[in-house]
């Protein structure tokens, strides 16, 4: 590479807090520009799309993109950052497989419209408007993106070459990902990088013995025990289903693993596995105890996809 | 497709034991069923992980099923249908918040002596199925990813 190499930040439909996670690495972001040249950063800078357009064709480096693919802007600017960059790194869980955003697939466009501008008791829409995509003014002609009936991932929309994931990605592995590519050892194209190869259980330091539940909770329900497993305790935790690479964070001050950073290794739908994971600790001697049991999980997709339902097989609720 | 046309397609998980050696005498003793459904014969209805069904509905079945030995004996291993009854009730919640009919996922106990109740299975789920219509998960996936305003 001549020069230092270039580096592009992007945000799609996210909740921002991928931009926090790259500013966690703290001073270290000095070291960081002091080795690349940030060439488009949104949130920190003033560069304008049409600068990127001008940019030559595989003219950045390294592109992190957080965010999931929700209108046609998230897609053009995933299409664009895809064609100005050599790699393009889905950044955190929005990217890497839909995130908090995703769960927008268990509706459409017109439920979501329905709920935001409609039917709330706290929204006076007498007339019915809803954002229309074009407008004419005496000066012109304004354009909105179009949203989307359902939330993609990055690299359901474009070829993307790494994956890190994490809602938000932790400080130490998004530097450690930085350091790799500085240094040019990444690994082979399509990894997940930036986190472990087992699961969050494999990290978790809780005490685990014997999986027998005969009750549920949700986490406003019981002040669990600090030392053991919380899902022993009948608190669903995602530990089984969830890539390592955290540390084991959330279970560590008693909460529960929500699974934000992905399927482990050779899993293809997080939530299938979970959800077996979960209901083979069900203790039941008859379908009916087991029946009476599991009822007590309240919002299965909700629980199982937190993170991952715009990645999973089915990707999305069959509207009627 | 017009409806009369339509040819459901049903996947069915059964357990060698059980199920499956209904399944086969149901063949043998030439009771009528319906050609809609395919048999995938795993080991143990307790060994179907729920991305099967999912994978099935994904790549076009119409109706998934899974079928194994009555509980609590019936079980070659001993306990295999416990994980059955424990993962499924979980499965059909799942499903149901994925907008898939409750006829489109069936799963129960049919002993390798239950032959005409597989065969009388195989027939019901069919018509039931017929009268949903195709479920088409891909193109449902691709028309609803690709409308815009």
């Amino acid at each position: 590479m001549a020069g230092k190499p270039k580096v592009a930040f992007y945000w799609a439909a996210s909740c921002g807090g991928c931009e926090i996670a790259v500013l966690e690495i703290r001073e270290k972001i000095l070291d960081l520009v002091q080795a690349v040249d940030i060439v488009f950063w949104p949130v920190a800078m003033d560069i304008k799309y049409k600068d990127v357009e001008a940019m030559e064709d595989g003219g950045i480096d390294v592109c992190f993109f957080n965010g999931a693919i929700r209108n046609t802007e998230n897609e053009h600017m995933a299409r664009l950052l895809r064609a100005k960059s050599r790699t393009l790194v889905a950044y955190g869980s929005c990217a890497h497989e839909g995130c908090i955003p995703g769960l927008a697939n268990l509706s459409d466009r017109e439920a979501i419209f329905d709920v935001v501008y409609k039917d709330t008791a706290s929204t006076e829409n007498g007339d019915d408007l809803v954002p229309q995509t074009r407008h004419e003014f005496a000066e012109g002609e304004v354009e909105l993106p179009v949203f989307y009936n359902s939330v993609k991932t990055l690299g359901q929309t474009v070829p993307v070459d790494y994956f890190v994931p994490g809602c938000p990605p932790q400080a130490d592995q998004t530097w450690a990902v930085f350091e790799a590519f500085v240094k040019g050892e990444l690994p082979a194209p399509g990894s997940v990088i930036g986190a472990g190869e087992k699961t969050v259980c494999d990290e978790c330091e809780r005490v685990k013995e014997e999986k027998k539940v005969k009750e549920f909770f949700r986490i406003h329900e019981i002040i669990p025990d600090e030392k053991k497993c919380l899902l022993e305790q009948g608190i669903v935790c995602a530990g089984p289903a969830t890539r390592s690479g955290c540390g084991g964070l959330c279970p560590m001050v008693n909460l529960p693993c929500r699974g934000c950073y992905g399927p482990p290794p050779e899993v293809v739908d997080q939530g299938a596995k979970l959800l077996s994971a979960v209901a083979s600790v069900v203790d039941a001697d008859t379908e009916e105890e087991a029946r009476q049991i599991v009822s007590q999980i309240v919002d299965p997709i909700g629980t199982f996809y937190r993170f991952g339902l715009a990645a999973s097989l089915l990707r999305r609720r069959k509207m009627k | 497709m017009a409806e009369k046309d339509f040819e459901p397609r049903i996947i069915a998980f059964l357990c060698n034991w059980c199920t499956y050696a209904a399944a086969d005498v149901a063949g043998i003793s030439r009771l009528k069923q319906p050609l809609n459904v395919d048999i995938i014969r795993v080991m143990c209805s307790g060994r179907v992980d729920p991305s099967f069904v999912l994978k099935g509905f994904l790549e076009g079945a119409d109706g998934v099923i899974v079928f194994g030995c009555h509980p609590p004996g019936d079980c070659h291993y001993g306990e295999g249908n416990y994980k059955t009854f424990r993962r499924m009730p979980l499965l059909e919640r799942l499903l149901e918040q994925y907008g898939i009919e409750e006829e489109r996922f069936q799963w129960g106990w049919i002993s390798a002596a239950e032959a005409p109740k597989w065969a009388e299975l195989t027939r019901e789920l069919t018509e039931k199925i017929k009268e949903l219509g195709p479920l088409n998960w891909n193109s449902y996936l691709e028309e609803s990813e690709t409308k815009e305003a």
